[in-house]
Parts: C-alpha cells; sequence; structure tokens
C-alpha cells in the first residue's frame, strides 16, 4: 500500500537490534549509575538448592531475598514502590551475599555476616526478625518462644505473620522457626525448602 | 501513587530501538556515547517522571538532545582534511548509494532526525514535531523531503533482489 514500503523496511534492517552492543551498554550504565551514586537498588539471580533466589541491594546493604514462588518480577516492583524505581539488574554489589550464600548451602557457613538493609521491616515484625539471628546454625525454636525472645510471649500469631513476611529469608533465619508440637509450619519458600534448610544445617 | 516499572524494565523495553535511533542520526562511536548520556540522564530523572508519560517519547527527546550536544563536542574537534566530503557526490551517478545506512547518514540533520524518530521509534509526528522544535506538519514535510531523497540515492537491495528471486 505505502510506496515507502520497500524503503521502509530496508531502513529497519539497516539498523537492526544490537543484543551484544547493548550488553556492554548496559554494563557502562550501572557504571556510571554506581559511580555517581544514583544505583538505588542493584539486583540479580543466583542458583540456590532451594531454587533460583532474587537478590537485592541499596548501599547499605542487602534490602531483599526473594524466592521464585514470591514471583521476582512482583517483589522488583514492590520494591520499586517502596524504596526506588531506580533499579538495574546490577550483580556486581551483590557479590559479597553471592559468595556466603554458596559457603552457606555448601555447609562452610554458619552466620553470614553482609550489611543488610532493614527498612522493609518495620515495628513488631523487624524486633521478630532481629531476634532470629538468637537461634544458632542447626538449632531450632518454637514461635511461642521467639515471641518471649522479642519480649511479648503473648504474640505467637505475630511471630508467624513477621517470618511469614521476612524480606530476607535465608540470611534472617525463619527456617529455624518451628510449631509448639514439632511440626515443621509455614514458611514463605514453601515446606520443602524449609526442610532442605534445616536438613542442610543438622548435616553441617 | 505514581507508580513506575522497575527502570531495568525501561532499558530492557527501550533500549535496542532507542540504540538503532542513536546510530540513525550519528556515527556508531557518537551514537554509543549518546545512547549512553541518554539513559544515565533517564535513570536520574525516573523518580520524577509523571507516570503516566509516554517513556519511548521522553527517552527519544533525550536522546535528541544528547546527539546534538555529541555532534557539537565533536565539531569543536579538529577534523582531518581527507574527511571533508568530496564534491563528486554532486554528479547524478555517483549520487547513488547501495548502503542505506550511509545515505541516510547524508541527509540534512533534521530530515535524518524526523525519519529515526517515526521511522524506527514510530513515534507520531506531533510528538516528533515537539522533540525537533516545529509543528507536526514541518516534520511531516521533512521526512517526505528525506524520504524522497532516499528514493533517488539508494537503488534498494530488496527490490532488486526481490525481482530475481522464485
Amino acid at each position: 500500500m505505502n510506496p515507502d514500503d520497500d524503503l521502509v523496511r530496508d531502513l529497519e534492517r539497516a539498523f537492526p537490534r544490537d543484543e551484544s552492543g547493548l550488553l556492554r551498554l548496559h554494563t557502562r550504565l550501572v557504571d556510571a549509575a554506581q559511580a555517581d551514586g544514583v544505583l538505588d537498588v542493584a539486583y540479580c539471580t543466583t542458583d540456590s538448592p532451594v531454587g533460583p533466589l532474587l537478590l537485592a541491594a541499596t548501599e547499605l546493604g542487602v534490602v531483599r531475598v526473594a524466592y521464585q514462588s514470591e514471583d521476582h518480577a512482583g517483589v522488583l516492583q514492590v520494591l520499586a514502590d517502596r524504596i526506588s524505581p531506580r533499579i538495574l539488574n546490577a550483580p556486581a554489589r551483590l557479590d559479597t551475599i553471592r559468595r556466603e550464600l554458596d559457603q552457606y548451602f555448601a555447609g562452610q557457613l554458619r552466620n553470614f555476616d553482609v550489611p543488610l538493609d532493614w527498612r522493609l521491616s518495620t515495628g513488631f515484625r523487624r524486633t521478630v526478625l532481629a531476634h532470629l539471628s538468637d537461634i544458632a546454625y542447626g538449632h531450632t525454636a518454637t514461635y511461642a518462644a521467639v515471641a518471649q525472645l522479642a519480649g511479648n510471649p503473648k504474640a505467637v500469631r505475630a511471630v508467624g505473620t513477621a517470618c511469614a513476611s521476612n524480606p530476607l529469608p535465608v540470611v534472617v533465619p525463619c527456617h529455624r522457626v518451628l510449631r509448639s508440637d514439632g511440626s515443621l509450619g509455614g514458611y514463605l519458600g514453601g515446606p520443602e525448602a524449609k526442610r532442605t534448610l534445616l536438613a542442610l544445617e543438622a548435616a553441617a | 501513587m505514581n507508580a513506575k516499572v522497575p527502570f531495568e524494565r525501561v532499558v530492557a523495553g527501550h533500549g535496542a530501538t532507542v540504540l538503532r535511533v542513536c546510530r540513525a542520526v550519528l556515527d556508531a562511536s557518537d551514537a554509543d556515547d549518546a545512547w549512553s548520556e541518554t539513559f544515565l540522564s533517564a535513570f536520574k530523572a525516573y523518580p520524577e517522571l509523571p507516570s503516566d508519560a509516554n517513556v519511548e517519547a521522553w527517552l527519544v527527546t533525550i536522546a535528541h538532545r544528547k546527539a546534538i550536544d555529541v555532534t557539537r563536542a565533536r565539531s569543536r574537534r579538529p577534523i582531518p582534511v581527507q574527511d571533508v566530503p568530496d564534491s563528486r557526490a554532486e554528479s547524478e551517478t555517483d549520487d547513488r548509494d547501495p548502503d542505506l545506512a550511509h545515505a541516510l547518514s547524508r541527509l540534512p540533520a533534521k530530515q535524518k532526525q524526523v525519519i529515526a524518530y517515526h521511522y524506527l521509534a514510530g513515534l507520531p509526528y506531533a510528538e516528533i514535531g515537539a522533540i525537533v522544535g516545529g509543528s507536526p506538519d514541518a516534520a511531516r514535510r521533512a521526512a517526505a523531503d528525506g524520504i524522497a531523497t532516499l528514493r533517488r540515492t539508494y537503488p534498494g537491495p530488496t527490490s532488486r533482489k526481490d525481482s530475481h528471486e522464485p
């Protein structure tokens, strides 16, 4: 129909998509954003025995670890809404946490010591999560015991909610919290992931 | 609520198109610089962008300004004498150019820009007029003039090839 059709098609061919050029330019963008101090959130995904994990960090520290079942795209959108939309896939900032996770899953690391950014957790939930590190590697505690640790023995259900909304699973060990009857209880990464982590820690 | 997708999705969605546009209006190394400056500048300003903005038009607007900056910076640098275009291009036969990218690069800047923004980025002339400074009709005319020149200078490999293929 359009007399320009051939020319337009040739024009599109004369300037094809350049995937390798884009990769190079993406790296350059990440480096420049990092250097200018405007990379508010850097993220990457990493494989693990409990499935692909999304890792995200602000300049303060690791802010989010997410299981695939939590929907990585949805998690990134929440980070955009709650922290900043200046988010790039920038694995370099996650090098330390990735190395520590690899060591943890190899049974060679008992305590994570990367800086954490706690901003996604507030109030009593944050108090609860902060006390989870009191449960030593390879040990477990009941929701009731954690409520006691957090200074509010009656808030057993709130402890469950805090664990279910843990923004930093694996690193902040909500998998070490079990029901009073010894059963597994819920887990945001699914019961299989919880069993895997507990078995790993028991064996190491 | 100012809901915005993570900027990574902006790069994934529009990075390729903006790079093609930069390469259509600039030479290759300048195009990479213009792309880099466009996306860094966009990244910084992104939180303030109204959530109903046309992201691609916004990016092309920034790229347009960055391309002008890059071209100005280049024109201030000394140019080797042999890079001056030769005057043989005046003659009708020498004017024909089988390399469409090169034929496009020889168009006046505004024609090159409106063709890139319309045919490669798919922007309507109303947006393009605002980007290059002028009315939508003026943008449409500049594109038509540029296309007319290309139809004269570029012999068109597809049309010739197609006629020989079964």
